[in-house]
């Protein structure tokens, strides 16, 4: 087990989510402020009780600046950047701060509102020659296109698995009314659509999108003393990557690479935090900026062997119903891409499935345990695990 | 066919007849990246010129600009990863290819193209093209 502190495990007692997709006329931190406000009320407090706060944010302003909305109490609010992990890094500094015995209760917050169309990232950000963009390199789908194909010749994987994990995200998500995209497209119409970056088509990728989650942290004691169910924060780590790792924005690759990564690490990490392994593991949310990345996702995590995706996805096991549910309110594929939000949400989605509030898109049999994990440029990841 | 023009940016490839990409090879442990770091680790190192095709796409929008300085007029092309035997896997333009004929691990050699066709002082960038198609 982890060396926890005096205070027990560190408990999440509120959830607050405004709405991914687009929202006109509404700022992203407005869409911040909303969850928030949600995740008070869920958690029966008010704002001057919360005594610390994480934001994270991409490009949607200075989480902090929130505070003249929801009230001058001097609370010590601290932003975070952190690419696709901003959301796992502002909950793991939020867990640690709890963790320290320094405070009782706290916040992460995460929200975004990007521009449509694909990031446009600049070399500089990524410390890469300026070339390299004026090439047209410097485009994460073009990163992620390589990586499947590869991935597909080395392990079998077809077009009809892609397709499989995003028809399984629109039929999740019509039951998720924080979701963007909640209409089901069937497996041949994902199939046919034009191409984006080869073998992906316009169905395979996600959008970057809007959207806010706020979630409520407490030590196990503050927690007891709310009165709410103890969903335990187990694990929550945050790695970036190995030597010889394949990642966005690479010129080059070592030889033989691509095989460690970002992700391989941070969830060996949180698996052993948490004393538990990928098989006792009862719904999962996968980062799955593309439908491939899912695919690889579940066996980068520990979840199958290379491979077995093909089979896995055929059978159904990943389905709500199935051994592992993954993505259960249709992932980055459904809900869109606020960078600032996204790691967050998935951790929202599990304290829903954990509490049993899932509706038709409920994970039967008491789920007990819950895994998320995001991965981003230039090869990070943060992974939690969840426990009821 | 030998294109002229100026080179995307300085370091990138050798000016030879037949130019290859210069890496880099870290003085302490060998390892060989490309480009060539700044700096006084790694050593500058032509690659071979010959490789096979390790994986690729087909990049079908106009990426955003900035960064992309490209021209307007936008045709789809493939771009992929080119692993140099025994050196390192290179990001890759690939040119002279029909799409459906690509597949990996297929021979390819590195050629100058420019990043405008239509150009009349084109901004020369490195690609690699089949080497079938040379003897045509």
């Amino acid at each position: 087990m982890s060396g926890l502190g005096s205070n027990g495990d560190v408990c999440i007692v509120g959830v607050g989510i405004h709405r991914f997709g687009r929202t006109d006329g509404l700022s992203g931190l407005d869409q911040g402020v909303f969850a928030v406000r949600a995740a008070l009320a869920d958690a029966g407090i008010e704002w001057p009780e919360v005594q610390f706060a994480y934001g994270g944010s991409d490009s949607a302003g200075n989480p902090d600046t929130m505070v003249e909305r929801l009230g001058l109490t001097g609370v010590q609010f601290i932003n975070v950047r952190n690419g696709c992990a901003a959301g796992g890094s502002a909950l793991f500094s939020a867990q640690m701060a709890i963790k320290s015995g320094e405070f009782d209760i706290g916040m992460a917050v995460g929200f975004d509102k990007h521009p449509r169309g694909a990031f446009n990232a600049l070399p500089s950000e990524y410390n890469l020659p300026e070339w390299y963009g004026d090439a047209g390199y410097m485009i994460t789908t073009q990163f992620f296109a390589n990586k499947i194909t590869r991935y597909m010749h080395e392990y079998g994987i077809s077009n009809t698995s892609l397709a499989r994990v995003a028809n399984k995200a629109f039929r999740n998500a019509v039951h998720a009314p924080h979701a963007w995209r909640r209409e089901p497209v069937d497996i041949q119409t994902i199939l046919d659509a034009p191409l984006v970056s080869d073998p992906y088509t316009k169905y395979m990728f996600c959008s970057p999108a809007e959207g806010g989650v706020a979630l409520i942290l407490a030590s196990e004691k503050k927690a007891r003393e709310l009165g709410k169910p103890l969903i335990r924060l187990k694990a929550a780590a945050m790695r970036t990557r190995p030597p010889g790792s394949f990642e966005v924005f690479a010129p080059s690759i070592d030889i033989g690479g691509g095989k460690a990564t970002a992700t391989r690490i941070a969830s060996a990490d949180a698996f052993r935090l948490a004393g538990i392994g990928p098989e006792d593991i009862d719904v999962a949310q996968l980062q799955d900026t593309e439908a491939g990345a899912e695919i690889m996702h579940m066996a980068e995590n520990g979840f199958c062997p290379d491979g077995d995706q093909e089979r896995w996805l055929a059978e159904g096991l990943t389905e709500i119903g199935g051994k592992l549910p993954v993505n259960t309110d249709g992932g980055c594929l459904a809900c869109g891409e606020p960078i600032g939000a996204s790691g967050l949400r998935q951790v929202y989605e599990n304290v829903v499935q954990l509490r049993g509030d899932g509706g038709g898109r409920q994970v039967a049999g008491n789920p007990k345990t819950a895994f998320t994990h995001v991965y981003g440029a230039p090869g990070v990841s943060a992974v939690t695990i969840l426990e009821r | 066919m030998q294109v002229t023009g100026q080179a995307i940016a300085d370091g990138l490839f050798t000016n030879e007849a037949q130019p290859r990409l210069i890496g880099g090879q870290d003085r302490d442990s060998g390892r060989i990246v490309f480009p060539c770091p700044p700096g006084d680790r790694f050593a500058p190192l032509p690659l071979s010129r010959t490789g096979t095709l390790w994986s690729f796409t087909i990049q079908r929008y106009r990426p955003k600009s900035p960064p992309y300085a490209g021209p307007e007029a936008f045709r789809p092309w493939p771009v992929g990863y080119v692993e140099l035997p025994g050196q390192v896997i290179v990001e890759a333009r690939l040119a002279n290819v029909e799409f459906d004929a690509i597949k990996i691990g297929m021979a390819l050699e590195m050629i100058l193209i420019p990043l405008d066709p239509d150009a009349a002082q084109p901004v020369l960038i490195y690609a690699f093209q089949p080497i079938e198609s040379t003897a045509a």
